[in-house]
């Protein structure tokens, strides 16, 4: 039996202080819906745990001056999609938010948590990665940030140092005429693991795709920026063979392996079927309508 | 409160109209559920109580070279640490009770605790019993084991190859002509059961069909978890709470694996949160017993998702080989069987029942099925719902939809030219009584959905499947003991478990018999010292089984209230008649109320009681259809709607019934589509828990449609059938069909998994 200990700092600079005394034995609580089921299944040795929801920077979700969006890391998936600016601004963000666990488990986790968890499979950070998400980190030598492709390092794996925590993400504004959408491949339709998940953000100029990003989950040891599919789309039409150029790209980006949640044949199938699903509800969301795919 | 009155579609074949059976009255444990109020074993806390723990293997197949458990034993808190030195040695002894008797009790104390070797990975080791949880998990980290790693057999193919590695070196096959093989092996039994001339059947066929099948280990997937309190009293009494199918099955393990007088043990049965046929054996009671016995306090445990999933008794993976001839009118002429099925651990898995099922709805002039129990490095298989049938008919059901194809027949009028009936053979039992299999198929080609065509949506690949289903049902012995109160109310003692209802479809029969409402029975499971003999709930048996004994009983209690009655008025007790609970002669009558008031003024207290062990139990046929669209890009299939048709002989409560249709489709929908233990090659379980092991949810199923059709089982005084199993027998197949119809794949391992179909796909493409 091991007794724990339970912090509860109001402030960032508390919180850095608490992490960098104990070192790899903390761990910042948000919802808890990683940590407290890895470390009740031995998954995860964790001694102190300091609970992120009592610091105001960490609650935060508001629209900055510059039209940008800063998102606390640790505000519930809930109050995402119950907030019809966030939702309009960041569609694949709520996709996500949305089908993360049951509405209980919305209720409590963040997203924040998953990019923190660095899971391969996180639904949010695809759609993160593709609404260009920047990671503000704050530690014992000040306050830094990170791009979201370049957060998670390797399975359960990320840049956070010692004494160092997530405070919040920063979105930018997205331009005129563009959309967003991500959505995975599970066998069952709720309460599941991605397969595969697939992030897609269009800009368009009529017809013309004028700038296009691309992220996969799932089939690398971490989230994937599919850079590549979005630069290929840039100046083609959003139309079906557009499509399948970016989605051909996608499934050569990825490098899934076997094991009991998929196949490698099968993910790197998906990689291109969900590439081309998200690619057309992004085309739909930047035109005014909606995805027909669903998630 | 809006209470939902729909009745779903009933098809009578016959003309009996009853007072209470087939009404749909309030269940009596119901306000108990819904309030929270109801006891399961988990509820139950004793002064004193120690908590024990499970240490268990982390390899599939290893020597235990030594286990030291002396840093465990010196934690603060931990009072005793057991291993398979702690169980009595049991010899030669056979097994009693449960659902298959007869087998060594040496493999079942060594499943309890490992005895020199592990045989899967999550097999118990040794035990603990500490202050609390977490002091018993932590010992379990200070118990030193060395093992000697072996190399693991997980497949039935490979376990029945001369030179894979013999798991039990001294067990040898049960030959099916009653010799005995000659060298050690995996093989524990093999079964052959014949009718008629084969060879001359697959002669006169103009087409033969002949396929392959593979199957993962599924598991029950009932939600509470298995646990039990033990306390073992200084003058050898030991009292038992547990979740079981049967609490004189536990019973008469402990008395078996502890070598403890039957006489001395006591087990109460708690509330159980689903079986399903994976509670039937004992895995924590004896471990709780022993600690309990060592050290002198009551002991209670209980399992988590992974243990369960590792360490309890899932049903078998294995293969089925399916051949059948047909003429090309389409009479069947000949079939041929052979099944392996995984017994995981130690001898004894469903093949049997499996071979039984194989060909059951068909009556053809000759057949030959060979089975064979295999032992394998997975945990000890055990029934699950219609155990073995699932398997044996989703092959035969793909094949015959194959044959139908090939020849352009309809699959109904096949199954309806081909169907058994009344005094056709079944494999190794007396001929069909009166069954229901040509009922269903009739009801099934009628129902709405079939007479329905499939909607077609551009881009979409749907199709729809039918198949039938057969599980033959079981008797087992069940006892009744019905007091009759001074207010005319019945106190009705039934040593069942309740998991489908049977509380209130035996007190239905009971009230019927006597003539009362049923709300004036109350039903009550009792415990094993308060009820006659009673076997698990289990092979669709209580509302048959114990409702004939209920039945029996308000026979007995008539009986005796007509004697009491005699005496009061004066008369011979035969000249009393009893009519829709009125007893009259002479010109006096009275209802039960008013006789029990009369005698309880002689201090006549009537008593009725009958334990039975009936044969007649009737097959169960059902039929099913299924539509599906199946994503051609991801290989996932989703089920767009569903029909179960099935025979309940009578059905006694018809919400019951239809529920039990519904779930077993549930279940047999999640088997056909994602459900399977996922290992790796050193036979450790990967996805032991209900993430990774993908059950269906709520949104997985449609609304499940369901046509009760009653053809009466002669067997039983109300008609009554077993419905609890063969609703998921035909599922895989029927979705199986309708994936053929959808993408011309025929699928032939179970599940039939989004990965699986697509490659499935790719190769077609």
């Amino acid at each position: 039996m091991r007794a724990i200990q339970y912090a509860a700092p109001s402030t960032v600079e508390d919180a850095v202080a608490i992490l960098a005394e104990h070192g790899s034995d903390a761990r910042m609580l948000a919802g808890g819906t990683d940590l407290i089921v890895q470390v009740r299944e031995d998954a995860r040795d964790t001694g102190v745990f300091v609970d992120a929801k009592k610091i105001p920077e960490l609650m935060e979700l508001s629209v900055n001056a510059d039209g940008s969006t800063t998102l606390g890391a640790a505000v519930p998936c809930h109050q995402l999609y119950n907030d019809a600016h966030f939702t309009a601004t960041y569609p694949a963000v709520t996709d996500a938010a949305r089908i993360i666990g049951s509405t209980g488990i919305q209720g409590r986790a963040s997203v924040g948590g998953n990019l923190c968890n660095s899971g391969p499979a996180g639904d949010t950070i695809p759609p993160l990665i593709v609404h260009s998400a920047v990671c503000n980190i704050a530690g014992p030598d000040g306050e830094r940030t990170v791009a979201v492709e370049d957060f998670c390092t390797a399975p359960g794996r990320n840049v956070l140092a010692d004494g160092e925590l997530l405070v919040s993400l920063t979105l930018p504004k997205p331009p005129a005429g563009s959309g967003s959408h991500y959505l995975r491949f599970i066998p069952r339709n709720e309460m599941d693991i991605a397969v595969v998940g697939a992030g897609a953000w269009l800009q368009l100029d009529g017809d013309t795709i004028t700038a296009a990003r691309t992220g996969l989950g799932a089939v690398a040891p971490t989230p994937l920026f599919v850079q590549a599919a979005g630069d290929a789309l840039v100046g083609m039409t959003a139309d079906e063979d557009a499509f399948a150029v970016a989605a051909d790209i996608a499934r050569d980006a990825a490098s899934p392996i076997d094991d009991m949640r998929g196949t490698i044949a099968h993910r790197k199938q998906l990689s291109y079927v969900l590439t081309q699903r998200a690619l057309r509800g992004a085309k739909a969301r930047a035109q005014g309508g909606s995805p027909t795919n669903g998630h | 409160m809006a209470i939902d009155t729909r009745v779903a579609p009933k098809i009578k074949h016959h003309d009996e109209e009853y007072k209470v059976i087939g009404t749909r009255p309030i269940r009596h444990d119901g306000l108990e559920k819904v309030t929270g109020e109801a006891r399961y074993g988990s509820d139950i806390n004793l002064p004193g109580q120690l908590h024990g723990k499970v240490l268990r293997s982390p390899h599939a197949h290893a020597r235990i070279v030594s286990i030291d458990a002396s840093r465990a034993e010196a934690l603060d808190g931990v009072s005793a640490v057991i291993t398979s030195a702690d169980l009595p040695d049991p010899g030669d002894k056979l097994t009693t009770g449960g659902e298959a008797p007869g087998l060594p009790v040496k493999f079942k104390s060594a499943n309890m605790l490992a005895r020199g070797k592990v045989h899967y990975h999550g097999h118990a080791v040794a035990a603990v019993a500490a202050a609390n949880p977490h002091i018993a998990a932590e010992a379990l980290k200070l118990i030193d084991v060395e093992y000697e790693v072996l190399d693991p057999v997980l497949e039935v193919w490979d376990a029945m190859k001369p030179d894979a590695p013999v798991i039990i070196e001294d067990l040898y096959t049960a030959k099916a002509d009653g010799t005995t093989g000659e060298e050690p092996s995996n093989v524990a039994a093999e079964m052959l059961y014949e009718v008629g001339d084969v060879d001359a059947g697959f002669a006169e066929a103009d087409l033969v069909v002949d396929r392959e099948f593979t199957f993962g280990v599924v598991h029950q997937g009932y939600i509470e978890t298995h646990n039990a309190t033990a306390n073992w009293l200084k003058d050898g009494h030991l009292h038992v709470w547990c979740s079981s199918q049967g609490a004189f099955t536990i019973r008469q393990e402990l008395a078996d694996l502890l070598n403890h007088p039957i006489t001395k043990i006591h087990v109460v049965p708690m509330e159980i949160g689903g079986g399903f046929g994976g509670k039937t054996t004992a895995y924590l009671e004896p471990l709780a017993a022993l600690l309990s016995q060592q050290t002198g306090h009551p002991v209670k445990m209980a399992m988590d998702r992974a243990d369960v999933l590792k360490a309890t008794g899932p049903t078998p993976g294995g293969y089925v080989r399916v051949k059948m001839g047909v003429t090309n009118d389409g009479m069947i002429t000949a079939g041929y069987a052979n099944l392996a099925f995984d017994a995981g651990g130690y001898p004894g898995s469903v093949v049997g029942a499996g071979c039984r099922c194989v060909f059951a709805p068909y009556n053809m002039p000759s057949a030959k099925v060979e089975g064979f129990d295999v032992v394998v490095n997975k945990p000890k298989t055990h029934a699950y719902r219609a155990p073995g049938a699932t398997h044996a008919e989703f092959a035969s059901e793909t094949v015959v939809d194959e044959i139908c194809r090939t020849l352009d027949i309809d699959p109904v009028e096949f199954r309806l030219k081909n169907s058994a009936k009344e005094g056709d053979w079944q494999l190794a039992q007396p001929p069909y009584p009166r069954i229901g299999h040509i009922e269903c198929m009739e009801a099934a080609r009628d129902s709405a959905q079939w007479q329905t065509p499939l909607e077609t949506a551009p881009g979409k690949k749907r199709g729809r499947g039918i198949a039938s289903g057969f599980w033959f049902n079981i008797g087992f012995t069940s006892s009744v003991i019905a007091k009759l109160n001074s207010d005319g109310s019945v106190t009705l003692l039934e040593g069942s478990t309740d998991i489908g209802g049977t509380r209130t479809s035996v007190a239905m029969q009971f009230a019927e018999t006597l003539g009362i409402p049923v709300e004036d029975v109350d039903p009550i499971v009792a415990d094993t010292d308060s009820v006659g003999q009673t076997d698990v709930t289990g092979g669709s048996r209580v509302t048959f089984a114990t409702g004939l004994a209920a039945h029996n009983a308000a026979n007995d209690m008539k009986d005796q209230i007509a004697e009491g009655l005699a005496d009061l008025w004066d008369v011979a007790a035969d000249a009393i008649t009893h009519a829709d609970g009125t007893f009259s002669a002479n010109g006096k009558s009275a209802s039960v109320r008013e006789a029990a008031e009369l005698l309880e003024e002689e201090g006549v207290f009537p008593i009725g009681k009958n334990t039975v062990t009936p044969t007649r139990e009737g097959g169960a046929f059902a039929v099913h259809i299924a539509d599906v669209e199946v994503d051609e890009e991801t290989g996932k299939v989703e089920i767009l709607r569903y029909t179960a048709v099935q025979d309940a002989g009578v059905a006694i409560y018809p919400p019951y019934v239809e529920g039990q249709m519904q779930g077993g489709v549930v279940q047999g929908v999640g088997w056909a589509l994602n459900e399977e233990y996922v290992y790796d090659d050193d036979g450790h379980l990967l996805n032991a828990s209900l993430l990774d092991y993908r059950m269906p949810t709520a949104l997985d199923v449609p609304n499940i449609e369901t046509i009760i059709v009653e053809v009466p089982n002669p067997g039983h005084p109300y008609g009554v059938r077993g419905v609890g199993e063969v609703p998921i027998v035909p599922p895989p197949a029927a979705v199986a069909n309708a994936i053929h119809d959808a993408t011309g794949l025929r699928m032939s391992h179970l599940p039939m998994s989004p990965p699986r179909v697509q490659a499935a796909l790719a190769a077609q493409a």
